[in-house]
């Protein structure tokens, strides 16, 4: 069931676009931001709000890299992987991130508070190495100081 | 040189609201060009002007606009869309015009807009440009509120309405046939082309689809005039250019100059230079889809028609700049491995070709390559050129690898015959 506030925040979409179908990377966004992935359940709620079939919506949700279908940890580290960043030492990042979060590529730590990902290029490219946490990004970042910017995130 | 593009943006990285945005002589382009002008008559100064467009194709962007059907007779609603996917390798100038100053980018939109009479405009946002964001969605809401937005935008009969579309990633996002069918709800693969975009777009609209940067352009455009335009540049091809570099160079950024400076100038004096102990070996002149140029093209101008001379493209104008302690077939791996992952799935050569091409190349860079491999490769990035696919993915992808192969062919060499990365 979808709760009052995300449908509350999909019927706001909606009116951006002429049809329906047209919302739903934005309602599907909506439910992670609200649950953190969009889990089968919500995806037939969505398809029925949407006038679009499950497969459908799975088709597009499973299209972009950034609409999870598997549940994620209470912080996301998504680390670049692309070009500049691969040349300034992203490997490294990748594994400074991996040690101090406990979630291996790909997966989640133990403790639920981390999933790390690699991601491709964030337009960041003269501040590389680059990772974004949640919303925020961190450019030039130092795989010697990964503890102590992981630690701001609880 | 006078700055034009970044002219208005201020030096604490806020960006200016509408209050400072108009007190910079902003919104009197759209102002003019709706009150004053017909759209034929925008769309002919734009085309005038020679404006390309700035995301990575060079089309000419009056051009572009030429092909909408105009008049009462016309479909509508008429769609016009903000490419603002900026998602190439390399590339971040984009994201600074968005966050340095939204207005520009909406003045520029409005301007558009209404030289193709459309009813509604949407920004196509990638995901990760959350400030972008932020601002555009702030600078909007100031825009309708003056009424430069919404219905009878400068008491003229003409409305618009534009919308934030923020994106969930996907690189194929930036073509922009998956554009539209992005926007419109469904899987981003591109469209069979024709019927193109400016007939049977958005919904099967005419639509126009344009850069961030080229739309940024077209408020100085109407401003200034054609003459002021052709002469902002350096070579003729018209305007500044958003110039960048990343890599181990010693000032990475970005710079607005003019259309056609020379690499060398770019590379030695506005990044500096290589930073010490390392030494250039060629750079990818605009985004990962470009081909290499080498320490032989250094005084070439970097405009349109020089750079593809040179046997590259110009692309987004973002330069990526290999050194000589990063090893070239890794760094083609690396660029194939995305383009692999980021292609749609759509058509064989893309989808089969380029996980082939990285596997190849794996397998190279951790010495279990063999001679044969090389022909291979070559083989590949000639079975991906245009024409083969539906669009321009796999081609772009193509030129990274041919010319690896042309520039560092010994390097590629070197992996077979030591069995092991020179570099590690």
């Amino acid at each position: 069931m979808l709760t009052d506030d995300e449908r509350r925040e999909i019927e706001a979409e909606l009116a951006r676009y002429p049809t329906r179908q047209a919302a739903c990377v934005d309602a599907m966004k909506i439910v992670q931001r609200h649950r953190g992935w969009v889990a089968d359940e919500s995806l037939r709620d969505l398809a029925a709000l949407l006038q679009m079939t499950t497969d459908e919506l799975d088709g597009v949700a499973s299209f972009y890299n950034l609409i999870f279908r598997r549940p994620v940890g209470r912080h996301v580290i998504l680390v670049c992987n692309s070009v500049s960043c691969w040349m300034l030492g992203a490997d490294r990042v990748r594994e400074a991130m991996r040690s101090v979060s406990g979630a291996e590529v790909g997966g989640t730590s133990a403790d639920g508070r981390f999933t790390l990902l690699p991601i491709v290029c964030l337009g960041t490219c003269d501040h590389a190495p680059a990772l974004m946490i949640d919303d925020d990004l961190h450019r030039d970042v130092d795989p010697a100081r990964a503890g102590e910017l992981l630690a701001r995130y609880r | 040189m006078e700055r034009v593009l970044t002219a208005k943006m201020r030096d604490d990285g806020e960006a200016p609201d509408l209050r400072g945005y108009e007190r910079a002589g902003g919104y009197g382009a759209a102002r003019e060009a709706i009150t004053r002008l017909t759209p034929t008559e925008v769309q002919t100064r734009v085309k005038d002007s020679g404006l390309r467009g700035r995301g990575g194709a060079g089309f000419p962007t009056g051009q572009k606009w030429s092909f909408v059907p105009m008049g009462p007779t016309a479909p509508h609603p008429k769609y016009f869309v903000v490419n603002a996917d900026e998602m190439e390798p390399g590339t971040f100038k984009d994201r600074l015009l968005m966050e340095g100053d939204p207005h520009q980018l909406i003045e520029g939109t409005i301007i558009a807009s209404y030289a193709i009479e459309a009813d509604v405009a949407y920004i196509f946002l990638r995901w990760a440009y959350k400030l972008a964001a932020v601002r555009l969605e702030r600078a909007i809401a100031e825009a309708y509120d003056a009424h430069y937005l919404g219905t009878h935008i400068f008491g003229s009969p003409y409305s618009l309405d534009l919308h934030v579309h923020v994106s969930a990633g996907r690189y194929i996002c930036g073509e922009e046939t998956a554009l539209l069918n992005a926007l419109e709800g469904k899987r981003g693969n591109p469209r069979s082309k024709p019927p193109f975009p400016a007939v049977s777009g958005l919904w099967g609209k005419p639509t126009t689809v344009n850069n961030v940067e080229t739309i940024c352009n077209v408020p100085h455009i109407v401003n200034r005039g054609v003459d002021w335009f052709k002469n902002a540049s350096a070579t003729g091809e018209g305007g500044t250019k958003l110039y960048g570099a990343s890599g181990r160079v010693k000032r990475p950024g970005l710079w607005e100059l003019p259309l056609g400076t020379s690499l060398g100038e770019l590379l030695n004096e506005h990044a500096g230079g290589m930073q010490d102990g390392v030494q250039f070996r060629g750079l990818l002149p605009g985004g990962a889809s470009t081909d290499f140029l080498v320490g032989d093209h250094l005084d070439v101008a970097m405009d349109f028609e020089s750079v593809q001379r040179a046997g590259s493209r110009l692309g987004t104008g973002t330069m990526i700049v290999l050194d000589d302690r990063t090893c070239p077939v890794g760094m083609v791996r690396n660029l194939e491995e995305f383009f692999a992952q980021e292609s749609c799935g759509w058509c064989t050569p893309c989808w089969a070709g380029l996980h082939w091409v990285a596997k190849l190349l794996r397998d190279l860079e951790d010495g279990r390559g063999q001679l044969d491999d090389l022909d291979r490769l070559a083989s590949h990035a000639r079975l991906l050129a245009p024409g083969h696919t539906y669009c321009a993915l796999a081609p772009g992808a193509a030129e990274p690898l041919q010319s690896a192969l042309k520039y560092f062919g010994d390097d590629f060499k070197r992996h077979i015959h030591e069995r092991r990365c020179p570099w590690h």
